[in-house]
């Protein structure tokens, strides 16, 4: 019987990251991940952030979110390096057509190129817009926890990259402790607003990437209040069903009334 | 983009097009021509048979047009298979909460009655010389314990993309659990309107004809009601609709594919003898739109 495995994931301090971009280099670079458009790539105009989104072939992505004021007196740059969150309830998991869509020895999310045929559905589940088709491959991709390399003890690139340990790695017991820690010393600072996102079971489940944010989830791109794909499926059903019985029973009506009708007119003379 | 209206609107689209908003049209009319075929053989007349037929020829080329247009819309195209077979073990691939599993099972298996009933209808029109096959429909027990279970799959297929659609954290698909009632009541408005058309112009012009009529605009009067409950049922992620495509909702679906042949069903001597077909034509064209709407509005916000 294999030895269970702890759970992992990432810790994410937003108010440390300072916008160098070496996990995403890490991890293209560790992941063998294509350029954007052969590498002629153009500039977003939105800030330093031309990396733009989360994708098939950008696994992890910082985003800029600057702060200002009309006048540009004050203002603050909101950093935050964005991944898959390798949720414990996971909706691409879920919805997975093909079990392409893994959970691992790690309790991270994998989904197996080899076994995905493209249907997207995981794309439309996913409330984060993690995931995306990746052009050289054809099939969806996304962050893999780095599975390769922690299957060979190792660490994910990113985080082994990370300058600042704004992206920790480690079990999540461990790192939910050190978040913890981090909010409350935040707070005493007078940082008031600082707390973590996705850290506890209320959000699916749990994230296996979290974070520390100093603002409102939806300023950094984030789902307020995620949810499972599957909580529409009971209801849904249903009321198609309902609607399968109202058309059955139009029919019925409509092709019995009018024999009853119609045998009585040929009845007359 | 309002950020706040909905956790939905963090998701990002799947970016399905054309292709699926085809077979959402046919898969319609694969599922809704069975079933009204069934309700035919089942509680028609027997002169009303060659309209059941009708269903039954629509209903198969449907299928087989849903099933190449929703492979070529896979990425990979040539690993179909792995929607029923899981491709590392060789086992059943078969989840019963993902709607895009068991709708692909439902196809799979609604495949085989379908061929059934149209090999049934074939043998019928003298078409195939196999007298067993005419078993194969009602009036017979055999042929009405097929026609019965394959109108359930009928059903099934015409509206699991509705729930398929609204088991996603996308906004409106996911923001409303009516999508699947919607989609089965239309499938059933556009397959009677299709059968009208064909009908008319292969002169199967039998009794039935009257009550196929009166079903369509009972149907649209449904759909219309049942569009308007999606609208409500959306609460703040309607304004997602206050756009070009909600006008094209408005002028497409609403009045070009539901006021407009009502209004040709009550008004029967508008158009004379074109009446029925602008009617049909008005339902099919009504449809489409609605699945064109639903299908990429959603991905636009």
């Amino acid at each position: 019987m294999p030895v269970p495995i702890e759970p992992v994931g990432f810790y994410t301090d937003t108010t440390v990251c300072i916008g160098c971009k070496a996990c995403e280099v890490a991890c293209k670079e560790w992941n063998q991940l294509p350029s954007t458009n052969g590498g002629v790539n153009t500039l977003s105009g939105d800030s330093y952030d031309n990396t733009r989104a989360l994708d098939g072939i950008h696994w992890r992505h910082v985003k800029f979110i600057e702060q200002f004021t009309e006048d540009r007196k004050d203002g603050r740059w909101l950093l935050m390096s964005d991944v898959c969150k390798h949720c414990v309830n996971a909706p691409c998991l879920e919805v997975c057509p093909t079990g392409a869509i893994v959970r691992t020895e790690f309790d991270s999310v994998v989904i197996q190129s080899d076994a995905c045929n493209g249907c997207r559905d995981c794309i439309a589940a996913c409330p984060f817009g993690v995931i995306e088709v990746n052009p050289a491959s054809g099939t969806a991709q996304k962050c893999t926890l780095c599975y390769d390399r922690l299957q060979g003890g190792l660490e994910p690139a990113c985080s082994k990259a990370c300058p600042t340990q704004s992206i920790q790695f480690g079990t999540i017991k461990e790192l939910k402790g050190r978040a913890e820690k981090r909010v409350e010393q935040l707070q005493q600072m007078g940082e008031k607003r600082a707390y973590l996102y996705g850290a506890d079971e209320k959000m699916l489940g749990g994230l296996n990437s979290f974070y520390l944010l100093v603002d409102k989830p939806e300023v950094y791109g984030l789902p307020p209040d995620p949810k499972m794909p599957t909580r529409n499926l009971a209801s849904a059903s249903w009321f198609s069903a309902f609607g399968a019985v109202l058309i059955g029973l139009m029919g019925v009506i409509n092709f019995r009334n009018r024999s009853a009708r119609e045998n009585g007119q040929e009845q007359r003379p | 983009m309002n950020t706040a209206l909905s956790s939905t609107f963090f998701s990002a689209p799947p970016e399905w097009g054309w292709l699926i908003v085809w077979y959402f049209f046919f898969g319609g009319l694969a599922g809704g021509c069975y079933f009204i075929a069934v309700l035919i053989d089942l509680f028609g007349r027997p002169e009303d048979r060659v309209l059941a037929r009708l269903g039954y020829y629509i209903s198969l080329p449907s299928l087989v047009i849903s099933a190449i247009l929703l492979t070529l819309d896979l990425t990979r195209p040539l690993r179909f298979w792995h929607m029923l077979i899981e491709s590392n073990t060789y086992q059943i691939m078969f989840k019963i909460w993902s709607p895009m599993s068991v709708g692909s099972w439902a196809l799979f298996i609604f495949g085989i009655f379908s061929l059934l009933a149209f090999l049934s209808a074939l043998a019928e029109d003298g078409q195939l010389q196999r007298p067993a096959a005419k078993s194969l429909r009602p009036p017979g027990a055999l042929g009405s314990i097929i026609a019965a279970i394959g109108g359930l799959f009928g059903f099934f297929v015409a509206g699991y993309t509705g729930v398929l659609l609204a088991v996603t954290n996308r906004p409106i698909w996911s923001d409303t659990p009516l999508l699947g009632m919607l989609f089965v009541v239309s499938a059933a408005s556009i397959s009677a309107a299709l059968m009208i058309l064909l009908a008319h112009k292969s002169g199967r012009t039998t009794p039935g004809l009257n009550a196929l009529h009166r079903l369509d605009s009972w149907v649209v009067a449904l759909e219309f009601v049942v569009l308007i409950a999606v609208m409500i049922s959306l609460g703040p992620v309607f304004r997602a609709w206050l756009s070009a495509w909600g006008l094209l909702l408005l002028l497409g679906v609403i009045g070009l594919g539901m006021l407009f042949p009502l209004a040709l069903h009550w008004r029967k001597e508008w158009l004379g003898n074109s009446n029925s077909t602008a009617a049909a034509l008005s339902v099919l064209a009504g449809g489409f739109i609605l699945r064109m709407v639903i299908v990429f509005s959603a991905q636009g916000v």
